[in-house]
């Protein structure tokens, strides 16, 4: 089976590989999946005043898949508000990347690392 | 591309493929066929039964071709235990699948199959299996592996052997991995076993043919029936392209197997201890006893064993890991598992093996590229 060249591409090239302090009030990280399982993702975003995702870092420790679909939704999630980052689903990723069955739920991880950081920036404004 | 992943399958020796060409070219007879074409034929498939016996130490009547080592495994599994619908098979928890599944078929028969732990190195204790067959319900066989694939740790098998005599149960052995790869007294050790399993592109021969070794006293019911070739153990027309390569790659590998044993240990030896200086948390799997000489099994936290190969396939290394990950259920290297190792562990398996035609220069780029490699692959992971 040959590499798909976008999941090849954010895997030489990974977009936005870092971190952030997780203690300011403006970031939000969620940490999804478990080494058992062979994947975790830690997705962080820092959201503005306007409630727009200014920045956004990844790291994750898992197949290649699950490297180019964190690398992806941070570059998708830039700019966007943090109600416009929860409407990526899943399939969207899956598409983008051209996932075979087998490394759907790394898609699924991806959705889910989005939803955990905004869960986090939002409880922090509470 | 650098290929260090002979346990999987080792590139063509040229005289094997050379003995091959000879057959495809010129010997078109069917083996079984009385005429001239076929005594031609018959002479190519005789001729290296006679190297193979004599390389292992049996009479000719003992090897039967085989399209490989899973194809073995099978028919010596099912060779005794067809005939059984109750009693108990024993496995080690760390044979290949073609083992495990060919064991887990029979149990829906009704055998009841047992397995052998192994222990922190993944050695099988030779007390435990005498233990297991005598609390056992009718034990039909034993079968446990040479070396392993994985880590290519060797198994007591000259001391499980004189356990299974005293208890009168048959043992097998796969010793795909084992063949041609130790020094000649402690590869016998696995031909005594009553059923003996090897393949030919192991050592540098053609893929798709291999042989079970049989014991004369055994009486083995066919997997494949037919027109009774391999005196009734199992028929078909015999592959006898890819016997003829075995044979030369076992000749070859008879010629050369000394200095290629102590070159590849050398390198195995100079690439781990390279590693272990540059990488103090790397993990190495069995390297407290003896192991096969060109494997190298290793697991660096934080990194899957999936990541690394695919990283390492893109900079021009073929390696090989434990298991590759499917549908976010990722179980990791069984055989690391049954040696007790954490399963995020056992999923970040790699193994580097080398062979007969590995060179210093190549094991030296490898080291370079990996350490740079594994470097990159930490900085993105959350967990390290």
């Amino acid at each position: 089976m040959a590499y798909n060249d976008k999941v090849l591409d954010h895997y030489e090239n990974p977009r936005n590989v870092g971190s952030m302090d997780k203690n300011e009030s403006d970031v939000g990280t969620g940490m999804v999946g478990a080494p058992a399982c062979g994947d975790v993702m830690r997705l962080q975003i820092k959201v503005n005043d306007e409630g727009v995702i200014d920045d956004a870092k990844f790291k994750t420790y898992g197949c290649g898949s699950a490297i180019a679909s964190s690398s992806l939704v941070t570059e998708w999630i830039k700019g966007k508000t943090v109600d416009e980052a929860l409407s990526i689903k899943n399939k969207e990723i899956a598409d983008e990347l051209a996932l075979p069955p087998v490394k759907i739920h790394c898609s699924v991880l991806a959705e889910d690392a989005i939803k955990a950081a905004v869960d986090d920036y939002r409880k922090k404004q509470d | 591309m650098i290929y260090l992943d002979h346990n999987a399958t080792s590139p063509m020796r040229p005289e094997a493929a050379e003995a091959c060409r000879h057959v495809l070219d010129g010997i078109h007879g069917n083996p079984s066929s009385v005429h001239g074409p076929g005594r031609s034929a018959r002479a190519v498939l005789d001729s290296v039964r006679r190297e193979i016996a004599g390389y292992v130490g049996l009479h000719d009547s003992q090897v039967i071709f085989t399209s490989g080592g899973t194809e073995s495994n099978a028919t010596a599994l099912n060779g005794i235990l067809s005939r059984y619908d109750s009693g108990t098979l024993l496995v080690s928890q760390i044979e290949h699948p073609s083992v495990l599944e060919m064991a887990h078929l029979h149990s829906k028969q009704g055998v009841v199959v047992e397995t052998i732990p192994v222990d922190g190195s993944g050695v099988i204790q030779p007390e435990k299996v005498e233990e297991m067959l005598q609390q056992a319900n009718a034990p039909r066989a034993v079968s446990v592996m040479h070396a392993n694939n994985e880590t290519g740790v060797l198994q007591p098998i000259a001391a499980i052997t004189g356990v299974c005599r005293k208890m009168g149960v048959p043992l097998h052995v796969d010793a795909v991995q084992s063949l041609g790869k130790l020094d000649p007294e402690r590869e016998r050790d696995a031909f005594a076993a009553d059923l003996v399993s090897i393949s030919a592109h192991k050592i540098g021969g053609p893929k798709g043919v291999g042989a079970l070794l049989v014991d004369k006293a055994l009486s083995l019911e066919p997997l494949i029936a037919g027109g009774g070739q391999e005196r009734n153990r199992r028929s078909g027309t015999e592959n006898l392209i890819g016997v003829a390569g075995f044979g030369a790659a076992l000749r070859q590998s008879a010629v050369t197997g000394d200095q290629e044993r102590l070159q590849m240990q050398n390198q195995r030896d100079w690439l781990q201890s390279e590693l272990e200086s540059a990488l103090p948390d790397l993990l190495v799997f069995g390297s407290d006893v003896e192991r096969l000489p060109n494997t190298l099994a290793l697991a660096l936290p934080g990194i899957l064993g999936e990541t690394l190969v695919m990283r390492m396939d893109l900079e021009g290394f073929a390696v090989g890991s434990g298991s590759a990950c499917s549908s976010g259920k990722q179980k990791g290297s069984h055989v690391l598992q049954a040696m007790g190792v954490a399963a995020e562990i056992s999923s970040g398996l790699l193994r580097i093996s080398v062979g007969w035609n590995t060179t210093r220069q190549e094991v030296e780029q490898f080291r370079d590229r990996f350490i740079r490699i594994v470097t990159e692959i930490r900085a993105m992971s959350p967990i390290f």
